[in-house]
């Protein structure tokens, strides 16, 4: 099942894309498991996603820490901590 | 009532004072947000996550109401690019009495900075930067926990 991901702030900057559309491996269990599976997909994946401290995540954009389950979602997504107001 | 905006348009503190008002509350508490020119900052730039951010201050416009028994509470984040001076967001709320309203209103803009995703890019100089979250901020929407 594809799976939408999506970057904000300097994740995205860092990326280079904001938004891209995956089929998930099985046996990526959390959150944490999938940053660290994305981080292999490019050197700007490596170096957005290398200290996972600093990134926050939302399943179907409900907040989750990253050691929280994966799941089956339809849209993940990956950025630092808000810095909104 | 509730009402949230996230918009790039410049906010419109008079319409949204009557807006907030037009209820017929005891007592109305504001709080506005602008941009500040610190270490001669020239513009700042919120992005956001579409849909989650909007859900996200509907989420503790709710709470607030539930909590404070307020009849109105109005949250409006403006994004894109601003300057210094410019109003970055405007809380309103509405309750029977000063105490409520005051209360619901700094807890909206404390939960607002920990919650709700946007994030901040400063232009200076022909450089830009990404504002890093303040271990204060974290403290002021943890005073707020039930």
């Amino acid at each position: 099942m594809a799976t939408e991901i999506l970057y904000f702030a300097w994740v995205r900057e860092k990326i280079g894309i904001g938004a891209e559309t995956l089929d998930l491996p099985t046996g990526l269990t959390t959150v944490a498991d999938l940053v660290a599976w994305l981080s292999e997909r490019s050197t700007g994946h490596a170096e957005a996603l290398a200290d996972p401290a600093r990134l926050r995540a939302a399943v179907d954009q409900i907040f989750v820490p990253l050691d929280a389950p994966l799941g089956r979602p339809r849209e993940i997504a990956i950025f630092p901590p808000v810095t909104g107001g | 009532m509730i009402a949230v905006t996230v918009d790039p348009a410049p906010i419109d503190i008079g319409a949204e004072y009557a807006a907030i008002t037009a209820g017929g509350a005891g007592g109305i508490a504001t709080f506005a947000g602008l941009v500040r020119a610190d270490d001669g900052v020239e513009a700042l730039t919120l992005e956001h996550y579409p849909g989650a951010t909007e859900a996200a201050l509907t989420a503790l416009a709710e709470a607030a109401v539930a909590r404070w028994d307020l009849t109105a509470a109005r949250i409006t984040h403006r994004v894109g690019r601003m300057v210094p001076g410019d109003t970055v967001v405007f809380v309103a709320t509405a309750a029977r009495h000063r105490a409520a309203a005051l209360e619901a209103c700094a807890f909206l803009i404390d939960r607002l900075k920990t919650e709700a995703p946007f994030w901040k890019k400063e232009s200076l100089a022909g450089a830009e930067r990404w504002v890093e979250p303040r271990g204060s901020d974290d403290a002021a929407a943890a005073r707020w926990k039930f």
